[in-house]
């Protein structure tokens, strides 16, 4: 999944835990139903976090989710899409 | 049950027995549908959390679990008493404290951690760490609660007690509510914590 497919991307790097869950549902809430969010994270911790938040969300789907090192930091990409 | 042969079908039942029956069948339908209606209301569900706690470690739980419970979509409570009371205080909450004694996991022995000035150091370097960690402060967090919808309850019992004013909390704290409204909202809940 590319960034260009995505709606809005959320920045949360710097953040920790539950911020990282608390800002995408913010976010999520703001896309309309068919769009993608990106949500950039360096809590590793997101990972699950926002699978299980996604999971127990009504119209969220969890497209994909991707680790990478950007800047010499590791950051957590999520890709949630609204599906209604 | 009986020992008796069940009734087999091809026992005439009178019109009476039949009718009864149908009678009982509808009213066991009817509390039924009346229990599904009770149990599965179709609003959100709730958590209640019970704060009881003012110690900087223990402010985090409760407030944690609340902003995430909201973005969960549950409708959360908070009910600060005692000293969970300090944690809505918009001054104390930003100077709350870690105790040094009586746990365990502080490198330093009880016999030293009880000297004066001890639960400034530790309660110091217990917040260099939550800014190194990029933790939020409880000030974040309880402005984080209040913005995703959570109830901040203060316990007027406690306010009374502690000699303390209703400007004194952040803005948007529910104050003039006691036990029984937790309770009733406990009891409505699907999680309730004490913390």
């Amino acid at each position: 999944m590319s960034t260009e497919t995505a709606a809005e991307t959320l920045d949360v790097k710097g953040q920790n835990c539950p911020m990282p869950v608390i800002k995408t549902k913010e976010a999520f809430d703001g896309i309309a139903a068919g769009e993608v969010l990106e949500v950039v994270a360096t809590d590793s911790g997101s990972m699950s976090d926002i699978a299980g938040w996604a999971e127990s969300t009504e119209g969220a789907e969890l497209v994909d989710q991707e680790e990478a090192t950007e800047g010499g930091q590791d950051v957590y990409k999520h890709y949630v899409r609204k599906t209604e | 049950m009986s020992a008796d042969t069940p009734a087999s079908p091809d026992d005439d039942l009178s019109p009476e027995a039949v009718a009864d029956l149908q009678d009982r069948i509808d009213a066991l339908e009817t509390e039924v549908s009346d229990l599904r209606t009770e149990v599965d209301d179709g609003g959100p569900q709730k958590m209640v959390i019970i704060a009881t706690k003012g110690t900087l470690d223990m402010a985090y739980p409760p407030l944690i679990l609340a902003s995430t419970a909201a973005a969960f979509g549950y409708d959360v409570t908070v009910f600060h008493t005692f000293w969970g009371l300090e944690i809505l205080h918009e001054e104390n909450s930003k100077d709350l404290q870690l105790s040094s004694v009586g746990n365990p996991n502080m490198p330093v022995p009880n016999a030293i951690a009880a000297l004066p000035g001890m639960d400034r150091m530790t309660t110091r370097m217990m917040r260099n760490k939550i800014e190194d960690n990029d933790v939020a402060s409880v000030e974040e967090l309880i402005e984080t609660s209040l913005a995703s919808g959570v109830d901040l309850q203060a316990c007027q019992m406690t306010i009374d007690l502690l000699g303390y004013d209703e400007d004194d909390f952040y803005d948007g704290v529910t104050t003039g509510v006691g036990a029984a409204s937790a309770f009733q909202d406990m009891v409505d809940a699907d999680i309730q914590l004490l913390v």
